[in-house]
């Protein structure tokens, strides 16, 4: 590893003041950066420490129904939270469906955003990678592409976005608060990512220096509450990213859906949205038969990039899965204990 | 590079050294403090060998910079055992329950076990299969580790009975 220098940020403004020197880097959890580090793939010359920056671990309930989540609150405390469990039931499973204990423990909610591409060849410094070498080409294609992106992908990156945690996020609209040389401003998650295009070295909208102090999800997201699950199917039963996912959210009234959401996880450089499918459902039963329709219509534009075409399938199937298992009032399902989710993984093997 | 002071208290010791800022807490307790108990398998964050307990949560110490512990409290499985050498019931229930074969993951196992029993009591198996999925283990097939921290559960509620009795 590289040595640099390393700074504890005593404030957001000190924060993005040191953010902006080239070549520094903001350190979370670490979880991620550090092993970037220690394979030499990411060569940071000066670390900001942001872990003590006061009042960002903290889980606001807003007066209207919403959360807003601060950008260092850990992925095990966020996902425990009895409250928050309750009312974004879907955000909370898919928070405990990554990584171990340990890792949940550290990671922080605006570092799981923020997490980078698992694609083997990324991990590789001896392969080349346009997303860590502008131009180098890429390893993947042609390569080892099983897990690789089936959705918005380009010939020049085809690889996809391994958090859990952000596809119920972009299924509920969560906000991203961004904190920066330029002020404060506000970005909805799913416009916060960048499809890889001819740069897939830019992955999000952060400019230098500017820093993610918290996450929130609207009201609305809350009145799913009864009805929204996150299935996730991997190559192992635990401690495995996802080959691909789904978070789903029915809001159901009598024998009718009044409003879908849908997002696909392991399939993009993003989670993707699927707002046909979401569409397709309205004023629909919340049966087999639309929900295998909204799964047509979810990977509508899907083609393989690789050894890859059976995760087409893969996540039509897991798309009507999804919803049936939301279909079933979900409210008592949770468990806020720690070391308590056994219903959960159950359900999610089955 | 110049090395900057650190702070910590580990196994209720209070510890004061230098360390450059690239050196990985595993590395600072292994090869500085001589505390060579928590292991390093994959230095990836990937096996648990690693595990030690840092402010009341379980971590693997080979992803945290040593700058980052200013101030923790940290327990290793050296600070497991009493003073006179007698046995944590954790490390008695593994001796017990052939919890370890070749006993590389056993103090990182020890280490999370124990903050999972602070946690949870009297986990179900299948609550200790989920609380320890992140301590890879290539000997016991973990059949007799969740054998053995069921063991410890008991022997532990035991123990605070007997306290509280006193
Ligand atoms: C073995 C293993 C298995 C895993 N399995 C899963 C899994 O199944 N599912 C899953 O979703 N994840 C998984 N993860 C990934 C894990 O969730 C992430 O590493 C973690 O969430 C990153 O958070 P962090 O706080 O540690 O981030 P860090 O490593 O500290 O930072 C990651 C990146 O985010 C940037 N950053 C951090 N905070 C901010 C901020 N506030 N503003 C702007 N930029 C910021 C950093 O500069 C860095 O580039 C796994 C990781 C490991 C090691
Ligand atoms: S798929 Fe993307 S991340 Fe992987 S090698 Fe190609 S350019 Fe790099
Ligand atoms: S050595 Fe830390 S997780 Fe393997
Ligand atoms: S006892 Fe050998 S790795 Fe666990």
């Amino acid at each position: 590893m590289n040595q640099f220098e390393y700074e504890l940020a005593p404030n957001v403004e000190n924060a993005v003041a040191s953010g902006r020197s080239n070549g520094a880097v903001f350190l979370a959890g670490g979880t991620n950066l550090i092993d970037l580090m220690k394979g030499n793939l990411v060569r940071p010359t000066r670390l900001v420490d942001i872990n003590r920056l006061p009042g960002l671990d903290r889980i606001e309930f807003l007066p209207d129904g919403g959360v807003r989540i601060g950008a260092l609150v850990r992925n095990s405390d966020l996902a425990h939270d009895p409250k928050f469990a309750r009312d974004f039931p879907a955000v909370a499973e898919a928070l405990l469906s990554g990584a171990s204990p340990q890792l949940r423990n550290a990671a922080t909610v605006a570092g799981n955003v923020m997490q980078r591409t698992r694609c083997p060849y990324f991990y590789d410094a001896a392969s080349a990678c346009n997303k860590r070498e502008p131009g180098a080409g890429c390893e993947a294609r042609g390569g080892h592409s099983r897990l690789q992106a089936i959705l918005g992908w380009s010939a020049h990156c085809i690889a996809t976005h391994p958090s859990d945690f952000s596809v119920p996020l972009v299924a509920f609209d969560a906000v991203v608060e961004i904190d920066g040389p330029q002020g404060r401003r506000d970005v909805a998650l799913e416009d916060f990512y960048l499809l890889p295009g001819n740069t897939p070295e830019r992955e999000t909208i952060l400019a230098p220096g500017e820093l993610i102090v918290a996450i929130r999800l609207p009201a609305q997201a809350a009145l799913f509450a009864g009805h929204a699950r996150y299935l996730k199917i991997r190559d192992r039963t635990s401690y495995a990213f996802a080959v691909v996912s789904a978070a789903a959210g029915l809001r159901i009234e009598g024998d009718r859906i009044v409003e879908a959401r849908l997002a696909l996880g392991g399939v993009a450089l993003k989670p993707w949205r699927a707002r046909a499918a979401e569409a397709c459902l309205m004023g629909r039963r919340a049966g087999r038969e639309e929900f295998a329709e909204a799964s047509m219509l979810a990977l509508q534009e899907a083609r393989p990039s690789g050894e890859n075409e059976f995760k087409i399938e893969l996540a039509r199937r897991l798309v009507v899965r999804a919803f049936e298992r939301t279909a079933i009032d979900n409210t008592a399902r949770l468990s806020p204990l720690p070391a308590s989710i056994v219903n959960l993984t159950e359900e999610i093997q089955r | 590079m110049k090395k900057s002071p650190v702070s910590m208290t580990i196994n209720g010791q209070p510890v004061e050294e230098l360390v450059e800022p690239r050196t990985l807490l595993i590395h600072f307790l292994r090869e500085q403090l001589n505390l060579t108990g928590a292991h390093i398998g994959c230095e990836t964050s990937h096996c648990g060998a690693c595990t030690i307990d840092l402010d009341g949560k379980s971590v693997k110490s080979c992803t945290i910079f040593t700058l980052q512990a200013e101030g923790a409290h940290i327990r290793t499985i050296e600070g497991m055992a009493a003073a006179d050498g007698t046995l944590h019931a954790l490390q008695e229930a593994f001796r017990e329950k052939h919890g370890l074969q070749c006993g590389y993951c056993t103090p990182g196992m020890i280490l999370r076990a124990w903050r999972l029993l602070q946690e949870n009591p009297d986990p179900t198996d299948a609550e200790i299969r989920f609380g320890i999925a992140g301590n890879l283990c290539r000997c016991t097939g973990y059949q007799n580790i969740v054998a053995a921290i069921k063991h410890a559960a008991i022997l532990m509620a035991g123990a605070q009975q007997k306290e509280a009795a006193e």
